[in-house]
């Protein structure tokens, strides 16, 4: 029986290896509006984290083809991404306030060092059964 | 990878404030740069920020999408003893308001400061990524 090589590190990472990919994907997006934070009619978007990690746990993030003849989507990273409601919105239209994109980094950048530090740990665990100890 | 990204990002972010940061630094310079001729008298520069084309998970980064002058006219001051004083005893000083810029030049460093950090971060992630399981 095969098992194809994701299948197999999901199962040494178990839902690290996603949350290090959704909070990655945040980042970027987060990236985005603190760039953007003086540009005329910006819209600050953000990730809504545990429904992105849900959907790309089980697949479901993936299109629905009705016909085999559909192309496949690659689950695409652009999916659960939504607008920010703004608090105070400016004059010139733009919907980033900093101080919240700053705190929202803040935490995207803590989670995805916390998921690092548990593939970490599991490996270290895998490596001290592979050796014994020694 | 999408996390690259991020570096490109935070990268437009920081040339489009120091560009912002030379306009303003070249408007304060010439406040007080008066002609005699209203027609070649100085007037402020101001960037405009406009969001770059979004790359393929849709996060977009700044671009200048030009440097205009502005409109408002110069201010007219009677000065007849004035080595540059027109026919009538006027000189023509730059429209630049000198506490507008200053408070531009906060806003942009202070954007400017935001985009660093997020640079700073993202990079610490990254080596962290690269030295997992060692």
């Amino acid at each position: 029986m095969t098992q194809p090589i994701g299948a197999a590190s999901d199962a040494i990472y178990g839902i690290h290896a996603d949350a290090l990919r959704v909070n990655r994907d945040r980042l970027s997006v987060l990236a985005a509006n603190l760039a953007n934070a003086d540009t005329p009619n910006y819209k600050a978007r953000d990730i809504d984290f545990r429904q992105v990690l849900a959907g790309v746990s089980n697949g479901s993030l993936t299109m629905a083809r009705s016909t085999g003849s559909h192309l496949s989507g690659t689950g695409a990273a652009a999916a659960g991404v939504v607008y920010r409601q703004p608090l105070q919105p400016s004059a010139d239209g733009n919907t980033v306030d900093a101080s919240q994109e700053q705190a929202r980094f803040a935490e995207a950048a803590t989670r995805y060092r916390a998921s690092l530090d548990f593939a970490n740990g599991r490996i270290q665990s895998l490596m001290l059964a592979i050796t014994g100890g020694r | 990878m999408a996390g690259f990204g991020i570096f490109d990002i935070a990268g437009s972010a920081m040339a489009a404030q120091s560009v912002r940061l030379n306009t303003v630094a070249s408007n304060m310079a010439n406040a007080d740069a008066v002609t005699g001729d209203p027609a070649t008298t100085y007037r402020a520069l101001h960037p405009v920020f406009h969001a770059s084309r979004p790359d393929a998970s849709g996060n977009a980064g700044v671009s200048i999408a030009g440097v205009v002058e502005s409109t408002a006219e110069p201010q007219r001051r009677y000065q007849p003893g004035h080595p540059a004083a027109d026919a009538d005893g006027y000189v023509y000083a730059p429209n630049v308001d000198v506490v507008e810029q200053m408070v531009d030049m906060i806003s942009a460093s202070r954007s400017y400061q935001n985009s660093v950090e997020v640079l700073s971060t993202t990079k610490d992630l990254m080596l962290r990524t690269l030295e997992l399981g060692k």
